[in-house]
């Protein structure tokens, strides 16, 4: 019996097309990309070992950044202690899930801390997380 | 007269165009730091001076100076055996209460050691209460 053999198809992965993927992907990580990263004050995060991601989305994350000499800022704004709650109360009634990410020095001096978290209780913005980088 | 010159079709080179695709590619993959914030996580207590009576068994006391020296329950301890002790302490309260106090002057990182060992021993109940 003469089966006559089918052509085999050529093999190979069709290039043309290849720089479109490529590009279409380019451009999702383009857009994904934020260049402008957390702008603040210049602070050294301490160090730990049992972090963990935060659980918050995104959008309901407010940083309050405290350099090593008692600068406190919130949204790229400088702010007296004093300020603090009156700040964030009326974010924290927009959204429940409000977190407050707290960017302290690792020379920072509790004493400053200590009053931002007192503002922030007033402020009823209790969900706290102290950013620190791992060990 | 000089003969006109053939010009060649005017086309962009599409092979080097993936090659071109991909460098940029791997650029910002390689730029692009999914910024994820990591840290401790802990609750505040609610605003207000609320004295909740609890029974003193049931507190444990962790004092930290100013110069990171740490006293639990009156007793002074480097800071890598505030895990161990609070998981013994733990397990035989389920109700223990830990109560952090720092002096003004203490550094913030100390104070965070403090609070990651205990987070590393599962503390359920953290009590910030500040400052000195």
């Amino acid at each position: 019996m003469a089966i006559k053999k089918k052509t085999k198809s050529k093999s190979g992965i069709p290039t043309a097309s290849m720089s479109d993927i490529i590009f279409m992907l380019l451009i999702f990580f383009m857009a994904a990309t934020s260049l402008k990263t957390v702008e603040g004050l210049k602070v050294k995060l301490p160090r730990a070992r049992s972090i963990a991601k935060l659980d918050t989305p995104k959008q309901s994350v407010l940083f309050v950044f405290i350099d090593r000499t008692g600068n406190i800022s919130i949204q790229d704004k400088l702010l007296n202690v004093e300020d603090v709650s009156e700040v964030i109360y009326p974010l924290r009634r927009n959204d429940n899930m409000l977190t407050i990410s707290l960017r302290s020095d690792q020379e920072t001096q509790m004493g400053v801390v200590s009053d931002v978290q007192n503002e922030l209780r007033d402020a009823s913005a209790l969900k706290v997380n102290y950013s620190a980088k791992p060990k | 007269m000089l003969g006109k010159k053939k010009r060649p079709p005017a086309e962009i080179p599409s092979s080097s165009m993936s090659d071109i695709a991909f460098l940029l590619l791997v650029f910002f993959l390689l730029v692009s730091n999914v910024d994820t914030d990591k840290g401790l996580g802990v609750l505040l207590p609610p605003p207000g001076d609320s004295e909740i009576k609890l029974n003193p068994k049931n507190i444990t006391m962790v004092l930290v100076n100013s110069t990171g020296d740490v006293l639990f329950n009156d007793e002074v301890i480097p800071v890598e055996e505030i895990t161990a002790r609070a998981r013994q302490l733990e397990a035989s309260n389920p109700n223990m209460v830990f109560s952090v106090q720092t002096d003004r002057r203490t550094k913030y990182q100390d104070y965070i050691d403090v609070v990651d060992q205990l987070t590393a021993a599962n503390v359920k109940k953290l009590a910030l209460i500040g400052t000195q």
